[in-house]
């Protein structure tokens, strides 16, 4: 087993024993491991399964469901488009084909220097503000075109 | 002697520079040797005005904004910490037209206290509710909120105390309230403020809950797309528990109630509260049948009060000012205040909290200043992507429950999203069922399959194609959907799709587009 490997071990066996017992741990659980690394790996779920005593189907069910969690690591910040009616009414579907075409990617993809993945995201509740996006836990209103530029520019400066 | 500043760390606030310009504040009032308190309340809701800053002076709140990080040197050369004249300085908070005019009861904290205060919050009021709600006993408390006619907030707006009374009336081992803090409709931000701007008056609302129904464990389950409402939440519940007013002793009355932040993971179905509920066990997001309801077999097979964000926010009122109070607010059988949210394509985007009865035109025109492109209001869709989109004619419509159902639309959550003349109505039809078709749970085949067919049939219309007998097949799959469907989503996508195409028949057309002037 590689050192990586045993690092994730770790950190799914911790999340585990920290969370298996609440009511309806499910969720809390592959949040906490998602919160960690990032995604799901497929190890996890068969040792999420034996812990809950459910089975892989089930887990997988579950993680495939949900939008918020994913199966591959993604790159090094995740960047969310709003792409609900309000951000539509300023300007939302320009500035998600402007953004596809400067990361070089479509959603769900990651740039090939694995600095972003992009991600479509039904509302932030920051309609006052529209078009709104979120990089990481970090919301923006206001996004022009030029302030993504921006702000894409500063969050990769900034790691 | 020391200056008050507030800064908001509102998330709207926060995503156009709240962050950087408290911290310009705090850099140069430290060179300026200037002694201030720096207080990181929530919005005011004037969000065109964001960030807002507000300094404590002996004749009120004075407000600036909208502030930038350049701006806070000139600020305070212009003496703003004793409200000096500023190009940016709006005058007095509280004398601002836009707040003067509305009637806050949910939100009468919100941008005023430090959202994690329990001393701000009990010196505005806090707690007064859930104390009169421990001393009355469950059937009476319950009566209170049915007497002020307190309807749900969220949708499908049924009466919140006819809820809490099946779950008072069932006996159980144990009981739950569950606060559905994860409905994602467009245009709607009144949760998030609430949360991240009072949160106390949520947790009374689900502590008085709790003790009128007998349910002692609580769970808010969170949108995962608001990760600063979870944080704050978080961090208010550990403060109400150490300070008494959660735990195995609510006040010292031996009634326990606990709570929970649960985050969800970014499916909109989850706002449903059966699906909601199901999340919460652990499972898929899937809708359950009723019968049973919740209240009788809800979270666990238990009883179970689950309401929304502003529902239960809108109870410590009540019972701090009793029953008769809130229900002289509003018309007909629409009762107390909404926290409306106007969005979109407006000027003056922001919470406007009204007592039903406001119309759509004084709400768009009069708060909301018309279209921030300054071109033609054309559209407007009121209660998220499930709502109806309304045209001009239909502008004088009150809010009112009652009054919307009537032309076919609804209040919803109050979210108001405004387009101007350059929207396709064609495009935002087709939208409605692509993000049915994105979220559908996938239990019942009318939403399942007929979401992605009404994005096939859309385009046909939209390309020419059989264009008479397609819209005959949208027609008739929209009201198969609507009959059919097992909960909400499936059962009110073709709201937004038949008003486009009633309302908007010419953006159906086929190539040459409709021209924009």
């Amino acid at each position: 087993m590689s050192e990586h490997e045993q690092d994730r071990n770790a950190v799914i066996s911790r999340v585990l024993e920290e969370r298996k017992h609440q009511p309806g741990a499910l969720l809390p659980i592959l949040h906490g491991i998602q919160d960690v690394l990032g995604y799901i790996p497929r190890e996890a779920i068969a040792q999420i399964a034996q812990a809950l005593n459910l089975s892989r189907a089930e887990i997988h069910g579950v993680v495939s469901f949900y939008h918020h969690f994913r199966t591959s690591p993604p790159g090094r910040h995740t960047v969310y488009l709003c792409r609900a009616e309000s951000c539509q009414s300023m300007g939302a579907n320009q500035l998600v084909e402007h953004a596809k075409a400067k990361l070089g990617v479509d959603f769900h993809e990651t740039t090939r220097d694995g600095a972003f993945t992009l991600e479509p995201i039904y509302c932030l509740g920051n309609c006052a503000c529209s078009p709104a996006m979120m990089i990481d836990e970090e919301v923006y209103g206001r996004v022009t075109p030029k302030r993504f530029e921006e702000v894409v520019r500063t969050v990769k400066e900034a790691a | 002697m020391s200056v008050t500043i507030y800064v908001p760390r509102d998330s709207s606030a926060l995503s156009v520079g709240a962050e950087a310009v408290a911290g310009a504040i705090a850099v140069e009032a430290a060179r300026r040797n200037s002694d201030v308190i720096l207080v990181r309340n929530g919005s005011r809701g004037l969000y065109w005005l964001e960030p807002m800053v507000e300094i404590e002076t002996a004749q009120g709140r004075v407000a600036y904004g909208p502030v930038a990080m350049k701006d806070v040197a000139s600020l305070f050369d212009a003496d703003f910490l004793h409200g000096g004249r500023h190009v940016l300085c709006i005058g007095p908070t509280e004398k601002i037209p836009y707040l003067q005019k509305q009637e806050r009861l949910t939100f009468a904290r919100v941008g005023i206290t430090d959202p994690l205060s329990l001393a701000d919050y009990a010196v505005h009021g806090g707690w007064k509710g859930l104390r009169a709600a421990l001393a009355m006993d469950g059937a009476t408390a319950v009566k209170q909120v049915t007497d002020s006619g307190l309807r749900g907030r969220g949708g499908a707006a049924f009466p919140a105390g006819i809820k809490w009374k099946t779950v008072l009336d069932t006996s159980a081992d144990q009981k739950y309230v569950v606060c559905n803090a994860d409905e994602g409709d467009s245009g709607t931000y009144s949760d998030r403020m609430i949360m991240e701007g009072d949160p106390y008056v949520l947790i009374e609302g689900m502590a008085i809950a709790g003790i009128a129904v007998g349910a002692t464990q609580g769970y808010i389950y969170v949108r995962s797309e608001y990760p600063h409402s979870c944080q704050v939440l978080a961090e208010a519940i550990a403060l109400a528990k150490a300070g008494g007013y959660l735990g195995p002793d609510v006040l010292g009355s031996g009634k326990a109630f606990e709570l929970e932040v649960r985050k969800g993971a970014g499916a909109y179905i989850c706002g449903e509260e059966t699906s909601l509920l199901e999340s919460l066990e652990g499972k898929r997001g899937m809708v359950r049948f009723k019968p049973p309801l919740p209240a009788i077999a809800g979270l666990f097979g238990k009883p179970t009060v689950i309401n929304n964000v502003i529902t239960l926010a809108s109870v410590p009122t009540i019972f701090a000012n009793g029953a008769a109070h809130y229900r002289d607010f509003g018309m007909g059988r629409s009762r107390g205040t909404l926290p409306i949210q106007l969005a979109g394509n407006l000027k003056y985007c922001g919470l406007v909290e009204k007592a039903f009865g406001v119309t759509l035109r004084e709400l768009l025109y009069d708060y909301g200043g018309g279209s921030a492109s300054g071109r033609p209001l054309r559209a407007v869709q009121i209660g998220g992507p499930l709502g109806a989109y309304l045209p001009e004619q239909q502008f004088d419509t009150p809010l009112d429950y009652e009054a919307f159902m009537a032309i076919g639309a609804m209040v919803g959550h109050g979210g108001i999203v405004a387009f101007d003349d350059t929207v396709d109505m064609a495009g935002m039809a087709r939208y409605a069922m692509e993000f049915c078709a994105i979220e559908s749970c996938g239990k019942c085949t009318p939403c399942r399959i007929g979401s992605t067919r009404g994005v096939e049939v859309i385009d046909h219309i939209v390309s020419g194609l059989e264009r008479e007998k397609n819209i005959a097949l949208l027609e008739d799959l929209c009201d198969t959907m609507l009959n059919g469907s097992l909960c909400a989503l499936g059962g009110m996508t073709p709201f937004p799709v038949q008003s486009a195409l009633k309302y908007f028949p010419n953006d159906f057309r086929a190539a040459p587009k409709r021209k924009v002037a």
